[in-house]
């Protein structure tokens, strides 16, 4: 592993066991989250990860952080394989892991006191205690654009604005390196949104932290991210520069559809528009073969057999896709 | 001049009476929504676009209260009807659709039996007549396999088909107008693209009149003929959606472009609107807008600004454009 990347996940997958009616005691099927996910995250980088809803990604960012342990697969932090540490010793890494989730309303105690959801990282892993700890949870609050005087309020008294900067203010009280955001600006509305954003840039630059931006906005992901990977069914289906991917470079032809649907404003940007046929399949029963192959304008014999792996095109560009990987051949 | 209008919204106001104080969701809304075009109302959340939504069908929640205005349909004031001429009205001339179509639809019947009831609610037709009925609308709303999904449950469809359903079941009384509240909201983009085309031709082949209520400017762009901006209750900014979007006047629907990410300006700071959304409990004096506003005068606090034409089609409420009042 290089000095330079912070994360590494090997082959992660995560099954979610569930009957698949009442009386089915016996037998068990598995929704499959993720399913064989390989990502590195290099040190200060934002990676986005995009993909429509049941595509793993909020999956992935939980099960990053343990917070939901995997059912294979290796998360590598710096050099240290954390899904083999015991629970006690996780304790210590989490520290250096924090998440900011997607729901500001549900992501406090409604009857803690700002001061009390930023003191309990706190108390759990320094030794600050009394006024030398309400003077951290002010500086928390000031660094992320709030008033210091804040500190014996209510959730319910602040805007979702306020809240989310509150959730990034608790999210830094342990000096983090690395930073799950899952849907951070989804709740908010879009003068609010491009405030947080705003913050996050900054706190990044400042502080050196590193982010896994999980959205499913592209043009958020595109004005945040270094990095894209595209998820589909528990899979990454494309991983890229962000550059290249909106310059013209997508190679996956559910990324060219992704991009080609999302609604936008200013019409030279405008892309003629690819209406993908039905709906994303559950992931209990995925496809055979390529699990975008049902869908896909470009299906041809092979990718309803054998699945594609992610393989590289040159430049720090990967892709999962049969077609890219012999035209790739052809070309060399 | 253009036709008339079909629905004609004229300084709406709706008050809800709470425990903390009386709240103004919405405060003097004016539009219009012309036969044949989608009419886009857009703003954030708490600007009053759903209620306005809801009053239209006179379904404003309790303790909600309509307090003044008019809403003109085909030139009747709907605020006057009685209850029962209402009834014949909400679904049967005036549809609505929601943001979550698993919420609209009745969970314990079938697709089927929901929209022939709606239709024989409305229309004197025979059982069968009803169910054919029922099959060619699935048909045009591109439902595969028409007389399977008659048999389904709600649960058995993925939101997108759902959303497809509410919208057949919507225009099966031949609604000549759909309010849609936020319809593809809860959809994904790929799903989103599918519903929007579909809205697109069925103002095409059926003549349809839509309100589409939405957030999203991005939505608004691409489907809508017409827009109009909405703020704390009102409409700051209405005009052909070319216009308002590409040659914006007021200085919030400005903001709300500039804040939103461009791939020019990648790398930079997001240009934020300061301050939040204010709160109906207590509105600012004058202009809404006012706190913060970049180019706010004295006027603006004391004097809510009117809407203004500037142009033929291009309406704008504020006082920058006082001096060119036509």
């Amino acid at each position: 592993m290089s000095e330079t990347t912070l994360l590494e996940i090997r082959g992660l997958t995560k099954y979610f066991p569930f009957r698949p009616t009442f009386f089915s005691f016996r037998s068990k099927k598995y929704v499959r989250a993720l399913d064989g996910v390989d990502l590195s995250i290099q040190r200060q980088e934002t990676l986005g990860v995009v993909g429509e809803s049941g595509c793993g990604k909020t999956t992935l960012g939980r099960t990053i952080l343990q917070l939901i342990r995997p059912t294979s697969g290796h998360i590598i932090f710096e050099g240290v394989d954390i899904t083999a540490l015991s629970r006690r010793e996780l304790r210590n890494y989490r520290r250096h892991m924090q998440m900011v989730f997607q729901n500001p309303y549900s992501s406090f105690d409604p009857r803690a006191t700002v001061l009390q959801s930023l003191a309990e990282p706190l108390r759990t892993h320094t030794k600050l205690r009394d006024e030398a700890l309400i003077r951290r949870a002010q500086e928390l609050l000031e660094q992320t654009g709030m008033p210091g005087d804040i500190l014996f309020r209510y959730p319910h008294e602040f805007s979702g604005g306020q809240l989310q900067r509150i959730a990034v203010a608790r999210a830094l009280a342990l000096n983090p390196k690395f930073i799950v955001l899952d849907e951070p600006t989804s709740a908010l509305d879009v003068s609010v949104q491009a405030q947080i954003i705003n913050l996050l840039q900054v706190l990044q630059r400042d502080l050196k932290l590193t982010y896994l931006f999980i959205t499913h906005d592209l043009s958020v992901v595109q004005h945040i991210s270094d990095r894209i990977a595209v998820m589909y069914l528990g899979k990454v289906v494309e991983l890229s520069q962000t550059d290249t991917i909106f310059t013209g470079g997508v190679q996956h032809p559910y990324t060219r559809a992704l991009l080609s649907s999302a609604p936008i404003l200013d019409p030279e940007l405008r892309r003629e528009r690819i209406i993908l046929p039905g709906n994303v399949p559950d992931s209990a029963n995925p496809p055979t073969g390529c699990r975008f192959h049902p869908r896909c304008p470009l299906a041809q014999e092979i990718c309803t057999q054998i699945e594609p792996d992610l393989m590289t095109t040159g430049d720090g560009h990967w892709v999962a896709c049969h077609l890219v990987a012999s035209n790739h051949k052809e070309d060399n | 001049m253009m036709a008339a209008p079909l629905l004609s919204i004229d300084k709406l106001h709706v008050q809800f009476r709470t425990y903390a104080g009386v709240v103004h969701a919405v405060n003097g809304m004016s539009f219009d929504v012309r036969k044949g075009e989608i009419f886009g109302l857009v703003g954030e959340s708490g600007c009053g676009k759903s209620v306005t939504g809801l009053a239209i069908l006179r379904m404003v929640p309790h303790p909600g209260q309509i307090s003044a205005g008019s809403i003109l349909f085909h030139g009747e004031d709907l605020l006057l009807k009685s209850k029962s001429e209402m009834q014949a009205i909400r679904g049967g001339r005036i549809a609505m659709i929601f943001q979550d179509p698993s919420a609209s639809l009745n969970p314990v019947f079938t697709i089927g039996n929901q929209i022939t009831r709606v239709i024989r609610q409305h229309l004197p037709v025979s059982r069968d007549e009803a169910k054919e009925r029922a099959l060619s609308m699935f048909a045009a709303v591109g439902l595969p396999d028409p007389e399977n999904i008659f048999h389904t449950y709600p649960h058995e469809l993925s939101g997108g088909l759902q959303q497809r359903a509410m919208i057949a079941l919507a225009l099966s009384t031949g609604a000549e107008l759909l309010v849609a509240d936020e319809p593809t909201t809860a959809l994904d983009v790929t799903i989103q693209a599918q519903i929007l085309v579909l809205l697109a031709e069925l103002r095409d082949k059926q003549g349809v009149s839509i309100l589409l209520i939405t957030h999203n400017l991005g939505v608004v762009a691409e489907t809508c003929d017409r827009v109009g901006v909405a703020y704390a209750g009102s409409i700051v900014e209405m005009g052909d959606t070319e216009d308002v979007l590409y040659h914006m006047k007021h200085p919030y629907t400005h903001g709300l472009l500039a804040a939103l990410p461009h791939p020019s300006r990648r790398g930079q700071l997001l240009q934020a609107i300061e301050g939040n959304v204010p709160n109906g409990l207590a509105l600012p004096s004058g202009c809404p807008f006012h706190p913060r506003c970049e180019h706010v005068m004295d006027v603006c606090r004391e004097k809510k600004p009117e809407l203004v034409c500037l142009g033929a089609e291009h309406l704008v409420a504020c006082h920058l454009y006082d001096e060119q009042r036509s």
